[in-house]
């Protein structure tokens, strides 16, 4: 029984847009010709491979179905009127990939690569006698980013983060495109009371300062919704879609705080495109205003879509540890690397020191943000290098 | 001039009225404060009793726009937004829901430390990034630029938590060369600003580096540089008069915008320091639910930067001659 | 020998690229005598520019290198010197001013504090006498209120008066060397005339060796002793002005000059030049000319030809010249163009009227305040009349800001005027809706100036083109739209297959072609053209005029020519119309404009441009091919 959240579709949405990027560099035009430019830059393929294997990682993660729940004599359980019963724990393709770190857990923390836990306890020795010293683990030397308080592998927890950063970084954007195109646009365009009402609203929104519009927003809607971890009867909505992920919200508020920015680029850009030659030849034609956006305003602004995409990646990954930390970002029971630096903090003026959760956040978080910084820069200056003032 | 900046302040003030209306709509409408006071009184067994006390209590049994009960004006002002949303206009902030506080004098209070941790981080965080940045520049095209450009890309792809945590960790527990966190009075206070501050400046460098050196580069290719070069003046002649003068302009939307938010403070810095300005006055109201403030807090918060943008569009007409002029 | 200022002596600039090593100058000889004007000729992209930065060291690195060759300065080699020693020498002994004075003096300083600059830089003279001697020479250059202007910021000044700032800058230190680069290019003719009298008359007075790099050959007859001409980071032929335009040597020189428009050459066709220039990466192993040239022998693209003496003082690039090469049996001959151009005019019967216009104005708007009130108008268009008759040509000139393109735009109806009337085909088009002018948009067309804005970057060739015929020739079906496109695109010269292509593929000729497709697409019979070709190439120019000159006849089409390039005029219309701030000054056929003009201000206009001698042009062969024993 499959189940679909919200955010899911970002990724799937994610994932499509790649490969047609992926075919549309193929064929003639603008961007086969930034690509080839972006070819050439060595650290930038390396980075857009790193940053594909995450995106991979994702993607992995938001392809999930429910198991039916088994019996203990075997048998697939059925309810009174016959049918299957599933289990509230909807595994992603991931989760089973790496079953062994999900499930591999010790009783606490025990370090990187340890064969112990890392805290002493009453042992009974082989003889019978009871010493205290540190108990062997259940899986020794499988742990290769240590084990959490509770035992569970900090590995797991921070592969599970993937997808969290990944929706936001990208999702946020990409909830947010359609809005800026079409105010952008049509405030550039049509100019007069259109782009002043326009202005209006969003100079009015980018005053108000992001963080604490996104904690206001989250405080009022955020609590309610999928957290993460099971999934309730309620939340399965159509059998199997979920619709009210906490997330999902996330991305929206996020977006809501920086589509500004994307549309003033855009309106910016309208501005000049409108008065280029080309529009004026369709306007020579008798081509509609409509017509005119659609065949030469909207395609000329994708590369600033594009860019945007890229440059603000990286900055909302960042600001989702923020907000978790803050207690307004995703739920606790969603893997995040915000959560997983929360609880480090904690742990960090525990003696001897525990490192490894702050560690695995630390790696996995720079892993994702300095190649996407990187392939930010060269997309944006393949693409357009006036931006490069931005 | 004083034309210019009476009609640049008349444009603020659509935009501050659109702000309060929609924070108005957001805290009064969109999250009603039957929500509120169910929040605070504890969502479970809660009795709608309990909750009309509450809102009478902290002036909340109004309308939220219209007071159709009411005639003439009153239709007006017997409601939530004119009684709760319209005195902010006047600075008049209210009292808080939770401890009955008066918002207003708080945040004169919280201010001081607010201003004693980032003033030294701004200016001291700008001139070391704009140092920098032109060292890059002088540079450009050598290895120098190169791991210096990367290494600000690196340092700018590492969470603030990251710094600070390691901060604290590595100059306050392991070296103890500051107090971990904390805050004290009057001159008292310095031991407690260095950590915050040097840490603050160290995650943004990175971030401030780069913007800078494109700034300056993007100068450089300048037609009037290359005049500067056909008359024989030295590069660094040709950087530190004819590229940065030009170049403040730019730099100045990036720093005058955020000037009136020092007196916010900042967020993280002030809760991981424990440092009593507003940011940390935020976040506690923020984690204790209590909307009068989170509300103050926001409309203050957009004030300024309608202010910081005014401050930048004044700016511009000291270094830039064009709009000197206009 | 006179004494001779600067000498280059096989100069190499060469730019690394991801596409290999652009040679953009590939070895460069010739010197220049005290008090001399040389003039350094050629198309975009030839290596003149670069030239110049090479001899003032300022070219931009590390992508680009002085690869080889001396750039001797009294007696002395600068290119080994260090940068110091350089930075004594730039402002000093060689100075330069370029093209674009809006952009080449720095906004945020006063004028008056960037020539100080340089006087206290290199005469080390204090403040006040370095003011002094500012305002002197703000003086020299003929600005008003030298001492006034001296605290002037530069967007304060126009056009005109940066450029003079920017030649007191560079003359303030006596300069040995003073290189002009297209001083003239980017301001109107009158200003132009001005500008080059100052230099000249400052040259005299100085002493100072000039290098004036132009794409004006009639600028340089007027004013140069030597010409080089460039092509392709070659010195193709280097001659003493007279002699070069007298009879110029090299085909390239001989086709360049043939390409120029003007009087002399109305009712024939323009001489053009085949291919295209080849890329700086990738010239061809002997003659960089080789592959274009209407006299290439076998033997061209492998044996590069030396810069030798023909006649005294005439050096010229080309193995036609040199009998020993012609002995030799790879003189014959590859290709033989023939010398004399068709004839291309239009006949002169039926002119009906196509389109009258009376009394136009286009006023814009000027808003202000809080509440946006309009508080005046900008007349861009102040009334106007002109009439434009059945397959002929009108002319509408005027320096920029005149209203000229407002009017062009007002007429088709891109812009909506503010009152008068507009009758084209007997219909009057202010007064109808624009809904229904749909019939009549597919008669009025426009084809633009800058080949590259003109195409949307994102549509292939054919969709472009084929925009206009899917809105206003709804008959046509899918295969008989695409039947139209290739009609099109064969008639100015492409080929059918191009239409899958996008616009980056393409050079600024073959856009404009492209532009013209697209007009010509949907039947117009008025078309409009807006600077048409006053951003290309001359050889390219002459491309399009004759293409345009061409469907001119075969369509009998009407064309509203909008223009500030006199010789564009001369040589394409049938009737002028000179504008001057938003009105018509003066109207009539284009010969009695141009041998006996009325108003004050065409004179002006017309005694402000450089013209070559009538006599000259047809004497313009190229070199026979006379293969020696």
């Amino acid at each position: 029984m499959p189940v679909i959240l919200a955010t899911d579709l970002i990724v799937y949405f994610l994932a499509g847009s790649i490969v047609y990027f992926a075919i549309a560099t193929r064929k003639e035009g603008i961007l086969s010709s930034a690509w080839r430019e972006l070819k050439r830059n060595r650290l930038a393929m390396a980075s857009l491979a790193i940053l594909l294997a995450y995106a991979g990682v994702a993607l992995l993660d938001s392809v999930r179905y429910r198991d039916p729940v088994v019996e203990d004599n075997g048998r697939v359980a059925r309810a009174a009127d016959g049918s299957v019963i599933y289990s509230a724990q909807a595994l992603s393709l991931l989760d089973r990939a790496v079953e062994g770190l999900r499930t591999n857990t010790e009783k606490t923390y025990s370090a990187p690569f340890a064969s112990t836990l890392y805290s002493k306890e009453s042992v009974e020795l082989p003889d019978g006698t009871i010493k205290r010293d540190y108990p062997p683990l259940k899986h020794p030397r499988s742990h290769w980013l240590g084990t959490d308080k509770v035992g569970n592998d900090v590995l797991y927890t921070a592969l599970k983060g993937v997808r969290t950063g990944i929706v936001i970084g990208a999702g946020t954007t990409i909830v947010i495109i359609p809005f800026a195109i079409f105010f952008g646009v049509f405030a550039g365009y049509y100019g007069g009371f259109i782009d002043d009402i326009v202005q209006y609203i969003y100079t009015t929104l980018a005053s108000i300062p992001g963080v604490l519009l996104i904690v206001a927003f989250m405080l009022l809607f955020g609590s309610s919704g999928y957290q993460g971890g099971l999934i309730s009867r309620s939340e399965i909505y159509l059998k199997f879609f979920v619709p009210n992920d906490r997330l999902f919200w996330l991305c929206l508020i996020l977006g809501i705080t920086s589509w500004t920015d994307l549309c003033r680029l855009i309106r910016g850009e309208t501005l000049k495109l409108r008065e280029l030659e080309y529009v004026q030849a369709s306007r020579a034609f008798g081509i509609s205003k409509p017509g005119i956006i659609y065949r030469h305003i909207v395609p000329n602004v994708m590369h600033l879509v594009l860019i945007t995409f890229v440059l603000q990646f990286s900055g909302l990954v960042l600001a989702e540890a923020i907000l978790s930390y803050i207690g307004i970002g995703v739920g606790p029971e969603m893997g995040s690397w915000g959560n997983m630096i929360n609880t480090a903090r904690l742990e960090l003026s525990r003696d001897p020191v525990v490192w490894w959760n702050l560690f695995g956040a630390f790696l996995f978080m720079l892993a994702l943000v300095l190649p996407a910084n990187i392939f930010g820069d060269a997309v944006r200056d393949a693409l357009d290098p006036r931006l490069r003032f931005r | 001039m004083l034309t210019y900046i009476i009609r640049r302040i008349l444009y603020a003030v659509p935009i501050i009225l659109g702000v309060n209306i929609l924070t108005a709509v957001l805290f009064f409408y969109v999250n009603t404060p039957d929500d509120m006071a169910r929040k605070i009184l504890g969502e479970k067994n809660v009795t709608p009793a309990a909750i009309e006390n509450w809102k009478r209590d902290h002036g909340y049994n109004l309308p939220a726009f219209l007071n159709a009960g009411e005639k003439g004006t009153a239709k007006l002002t017997q409601t939530v937004f004119f009684q709760k949303s319209v005195p902010l206009l006047w600075f008049d902030f209210g009292r808080s829901d939770r401890n009955n506080i008066d918002i207003g004098n708080e945040i004169r209070h919280r201010m001081w430390p607010s201003l004693a941790i980032s003033v030294p981080m701004f200016v001291i965080g700008v001139v070391i990034d704009l140092f920098l940045a032109m060292m890059l520049a002088y540079y450009r095209g050598t290895y120098l630029d190169l791991w210096g450009l990367f290494l600000g890309v690196a340092m700018m792809s590492v969470s603030t938590l990251f710094y600070i945590i390691g901060g604290q960790y590595f100059l306050g527990k392991v070296l103890k060369l500051f107090p971990v966190s904390g805050y004290d009075t009057g001159l008292y206070s310095a031991k407690f600003i260095i950590l915050p501050v040097v840490i603050g400046i160290i995650s943004t460098v990175g971030s401030g580096v780069r913007f800078y050196r494109t700034v300056f580069l993007e100068e450089i290719n300048k037609d009037y540089i290359r005049t500067a070069r056909a008359k024989g003046l030295s590069e660094g002649k040709v950087l530190f008069k004819h590229a940065l003068k030009n170049a403040m302009i730019p730099v100045l939307t990036n720093v005058v915008v955020s000037i009136p938010f020092l007196f916010y403070g900042s967020l993280i810095m002030e809760t991981f320091f424990a440092i009593p300005g507003l940011g940390n006055f935020t976040i506690e109201a923020i984690q204790a639910q209590d909307f009068a403030i989170v509300r103050s807090m926001v409309y203050l918060g957009s004030i300024l930067y309608i202010v910081g943008l005014i401050l930048t569009d004044i700016s511009y007409t000291l270094v830039d001659p064009r709009v000197r002029f206009e | 020998m006179p004494d001779i200022v600067i000498e280059i002596k096989g100069l190499k600039t060469w730019f690394k690229t991801p596409k290999g090593v652009s040679k953009a100058v590939d070895g460069v000889s010739f010197s220049i005598p005290k008090g001399g004007t040389f003039a350094l000729v050629g198309e975009s992209g030839c290596g003149k520019s670069v030239t110049a930065l090479s001899i003032i060291q300022l070219i931009p690195e590390p992508a680009g290198y002085i690869a080889g060759g001396n750039i001797i300065l009294n007696n002395r080699d600068i290119v080994p010197l260090s940068e110091r020693e350089k930075r004594d020498i730039r402002g000093n002994n060689i100075s330069m001013i370029f093209q674009e004075p809006m952009t080449s003096l720095n906004p945020v300083f006063t004028v008056g504090d960037q020539i100080v600059e340089t006087i206290m830089l290199h005469q080390g003279k204090s403040g006040a006498e370095a003011k002094a001697a500012a305002i002197e020479m703000f003086e020299k250059v003929g600005l008003p209120d030298p001492a006034g202007i001296f605290y002037e910021y530069p967007h304060r000044l126009s056009g005109g008066m940066r450029q003079r700032v920017m030649i007191a800058i560079a003359l303030a230190c006596r300069p040995d060397l003073l290189i002009a680069d297209e001083p003239t290019t980017a301001l109107d003719v009158t200003i132009q005339d001005q500008i080059i009298k100052l230099i000249k008359e400052l040259q005299a007075e100085m002493g100072t060796a000039v290098l004036l790099i132009t794409h004006n050959l009639a600028l340089v007859y007027q004013n140069a002793e030597t010409v080089g001409v460039m092509y392709a980071g070659k010195m193709a032929e280097l001659a003493p002005a007279k002699a070069l335009f007298r009879d110029p040597m090299h085909p390239y020189t001989v086709k360049l000059l043939r390409s120029i428009p003007g009087q002399e050459k109305r009712g024939k066709a323009l001489d053009t030049i085949r291919g295209t220039v080849p890329p700086a990466t990738s010239y061809p192993a002997g003659c960089h000319f080789s592959g274009r040239c209407p006299r290439e022998m076998e033997g061209c693209a492998a044996i590069e030809p030396p810069l030798a003496e023909r006649a005294p003082g005439h050096f010229a690039a080309c193995h036609l010249h040199d009998p020993e090469f012609m002995a030799k049996p790879w003189s014959k001959p590859l290709r033989h163009e023939p010398d004399a151009m068709p004839p291309l005019s239009v006949p002169h019967d039926k002119r009906e009227r196509l389109l009258e216009v009376k009394n136009l104005k286009t006023h814009y708007p000027v808003r202000k305040g809080l509440l946006k009130r309009v508080v005046g108008h900008v007349k861009a268009v102040d009334g106007i009349d002109l009439v434009v008759r059945k397959g002929s040509t009108l002319a509408l000139v005027g320096e920029s800001g005149c209203g000229k393109t407002t009017a062009g735009k007002s007429i088709i109806q891109l812009i909506r005027p503010t009152s008068g009337e507009i009758v084209f085909k007997g219909r009057e088009l202010t007064r109808v809706k624009e809904s229904e002018l749909k019939p009549v948009r597919s008669l009025m067309q426009i084809i633009f100036q800058d080949p590259y804005s003109s195409l949307n970057p994102r549509l292939t060739i054919k969709d472009t083109i084929e925009e206009g015929v899917r809105a206003l020739k709804t008959g046509l079906d899918k295969k008989g739209r695409l039947d139209k496109v290739t009609e099109v695109l064969e008639r100015v010269g492409l080929t059918a297959d191009m239409m899958w292509r996008y616009p980056h593929e393409f050079s600024g000729g073959q856009r404009q072609r492209i532009g013209i497709a697209r007009a010509l697409a949907v039947d117009p019979e008025f078309i409009v053209c807006d600077e048409a070709v006053s951003a290309l190439d001359v050889s390219v120019q002459a491309q399009i005029l004759n293409l345009l000159k061409s469907i001119q006849r075969d369509f009998g089409l009407s064309f509203l020519f909008i223009t500030h390039d006199l010789a564009v005029v001369e040589y394409i219309a049938d009737e002028v119309a000179v504008m001057y701030a938003g009105k018509i000054v003066e109207r009539g056929t284009t010969e009695e404009i141009f041998s006996n003009p009325r108003h004050d201000y065409t004179k002006k206009l017309l005694s402000a441009i450089p013209r070559l001698d009538p006599g000259l042009v047809s004497a313009w062969k190229l070199p026979d091919h006379k293969p020696g024993r």
